[in-house]
């Protein structure tokens, strides 16, 4: 394999993993954006979210045989299934463990949030065992050789799912009622509720929004990696926050191309250094860029707070 | 010196700490309240950075990592005693504290907390992959315990739980006097006006690059010394014990117990550090129980179990009424 081979495959590579990364990052970008809170339960809920659409393809017994029409409502069905059920999960946590402490302390919301993690975690534990679980690929093998690097039809999927959800997010958010109500809020919450803006529905939608975005995350993920386990939460949702930040936390688009770009670094880095220290490479470019960009690639200045 | 309750209150908690050697606990309730001391120390750490001068703080293993190293190699590769060893480990802690303190004071706020998380994700990562000094995943073995001489001979600690619940006891106590002897002082004031609003500290005169420095080491200093703890006791570390979930646990510590306050970070440490263990009962269902319990009580007291101190005026995010007086 020649250097431009290895560095159009690492890219493909990268920006597979990197489209799930900003999926779930643009959850942890527009909980931040509305209220300033960092959601750390927010990668429990990418990992309930691929579970449950594992949930819904064994009720179907899919195996490797589904083609054509019935693979893709199949799919569907299953990464409907599973952004319902995560955006009420969204809904629950946000009523439960975050609105009662809208007031308090900054701080206090992370201990619910570990809190919520604690009980996501081992709910899922209990209910599907700790092990390693299986995730069928149900995407068929087709691969492309295109200037020497291999691209598969799974990838190619989660491109395009990925980027379809997020250019609906994006005309959700700047042509929509609610999506103004959304900007509104994340500028000046009080003026808003002057002006009549729902407030707790608009943060409520918002949690329903990126949490569904994460189970379809979850969904992808499991096709991808296909395996599964409670684990993951913690650290796709590490990485996925890293990319949130990277790209300007609060910042919608930031949050996409931060996701990307973290994406393809890492494969890069794992293509180029090595595998072992890929995630330290993820980081040290994290740590520079906010030392000389404090804000993230496309963030904007944030008011400080401690 | 008069009893106010605040003193009593440390008097009777230390008459019980005291007491718990003489008590009928088995090993394994000796070491489960050794473990929660190591954490309080931390927690104490922690609060100097968290709560006392406000830097949200995420990466906070990354020191605790260091000083346990530190010791660990020092006692397999030069055989350097307990008590000698505490000195570099509490040493390249706070060096290693103030070194990455100077890059992270740029940043403000929560990218702080992302700056200080990369931090310590790339400190782990950096202790598996360095095999050849650190032994990698596999960790280091045979760390040596700590040993006490008198004339006729030698104590060594061993394996048993009651010298290190002595020895974590006589450290949480040392650095909660040295905590709170800090936040009176004229540096701790330094520290309480910048948590409160750094731009008006600074322009009252703090050298607030100095002052958040200094916070940082110290952190980092005190989280040396739980190190080498951590080390002594357990005789064998890897680089699992140093997640970023052991820094959120120490964090939610803190809050739990109240930003900013000495006693508040003990009693953080003792209650998390002990919940899991008493809820042993419910057996597989402790972990959801404990997640349930952390809910509840911080929607039952948001500011924390002892949170006394007055932080910085939150802003309000859902709306409040607002008082317009007619005349304005």
């Amino acid at each position: 394999m020649t250097a431009g081979q290895l560095f159009l495959q690492q890219l493909a590579n990268g920006l597979t993993i990197g489209a799930i990364y900003a999926l779930i990052a643009l959850g942890y970008t527009m909980v931040y954006g509305v209220i300033q809170l960092i959601n750390f339960a927010h990668g429990e809920v990418f990992m309930v979210g691929a579970y449950l659409a594992l949930t819904i393809l064994s009720l179907f017994g899919v195996g490797y045989d589904a083609v054509g029409w019935s693979l893709l409502g199949v799919l569907a069905l299953c990464a409907i299934a599973a952004m319902g059920g995560c955006g009420l999960l969204g809904l629950g946590i946000e009523r439960a463990a975050y609105r009662p402490l809208r007031h308090a302390p900054r701080l206090a919301a992370l201990i619910t949030a570990i809190g919520v993690s604690f009980i996501l975690q081992n709910a899922v534990m209990l209910c599907y065992g700790a092990t390693d679980r299986h995730f069928p690929s149900l995407i068929p093998a087709i691969r492309w050789q295109i200037g020497g690097a291999t691209i598969t039809w799974l990838q190619v999927v989660i491109w395009l799912s990925s980027g379809a959800l997020m250019v609906a997010l994006q005309a959700l958010v700047m042509c929509t009622q609610l999506g103004r109500a959304m900007r509104a809020v994340a500028q000046d919450p009080k003026a808003c509720w002057l002006l009549g803006i729902p407030v707790d529905r608009v943060v409520a939608v918002t949690f329903v929004l990126g949490s569904g975005l994460a189970a379809f995350g979850g969904l992808l993920f499991g096709l991808y990696y296909n395996t599964i386990n409670f684990h993951d939460g913690y650290s796709m949702g590490l990485k996925a926050f890293t990319a949130a930040v990277l790209g300007g936390i609060g910042n919608i688009p930031g949050a996409m191309v931060g996701g990307v770009v973290l994406g393809i670094l890492e494969g890069l880095g794992a293509g180029y250094l090595s595998a072992q220290w890929k995630n330290v490479f993820a980081f040290v470019v994290l740590v520079g860029l906010l030392l000389f960009k404090p804000t993230g690639l496309l963030g904007e200045r944030v008011a400080e707070r401690a | 010196m008069t009893m106010t309750p605040t003193r009593l209150g440390w008097l009777v908690g230390f008459v019980i700490a005291c007491a718990v050697p003489g008590l009928p606990l088995n090993a394994y309730h000796v070491d489960v309240l050794t473990t929660a001391g190591i954490y309080a120390v931390l927690a104490l750490g922690l609060n100097i950075v968290v709560g006392f001068t406000g830097l949200l703080h995420l990466g906070y293993a990354a020191f605790f990592a260091i000083g346990a190293y530190t010791y660990a190699l020092l006692s397999v590769r030069l055989g350097v005693p307990f008590w000698l060893g505490l000195v570099p480990a509490i040493a390249v802690a706070g060096v290693c504290g103030v070194l990455l303190g100077i890059p992270a004071i740029r940043v403000r706020g929560d990218y702080l907390a992302i700056v200080t998380l990369g931090f310590g994700e790339i400190v782990r990562i950096a202790i598996t992959n360095l095999e050849q000094w650190t032994g990698g995943p596999n960790g280091v073995l045979g760390i040596a315990h700590p040993r006490v001489w008198w004339p006729g001979g030698t104590y060594d600690f061993g394996v048993a739980s009651t010298p290190y619940y002595c020895l974590v006891l006589a450290a949480v106590l040392v650095v909660a006097v040295a905590c709170s002897r800090l936040a009176d002082s004229r540096i701790g004031r330094a520290w309480a006006a910048i948590r409160e609003d750094e731009l008006a500290a600074a322009c009252c005169g703090v050298n607030t690059f100095q002052a958040k420095l200094l916070a940082q080491g110290c952190g980092a200093a005190v989280a040396g010394l739980a190190g080498a703890l951590f080390a002594a006791k357990q005789g064998t570390i890897t680089p699992d014990s140093f997640d970023f979930v052991l820094s959120v646990m120490i964090l939610a510590m803190v809050v739990l117990g109240g930003l900013g306050s000495v006693p508040g970070a003990i009693i953080g440490a003792l209650v998390l550090g002990t919940l899991p263990e008493l809820l042993r009962g419910f057996d597989q269902y402790r972990m959801m129980i404990f997640g349930v319990v952390m809910i509840l009580m911080m929607r039952v007291r948001p500011q924390g179990l002892c949170g006394g101190v007055r932080l910085r005026r939150q802003r309000s995010v859902s709306p409040q009424p607002l008082h317009v007086s007619a005349a304005a």
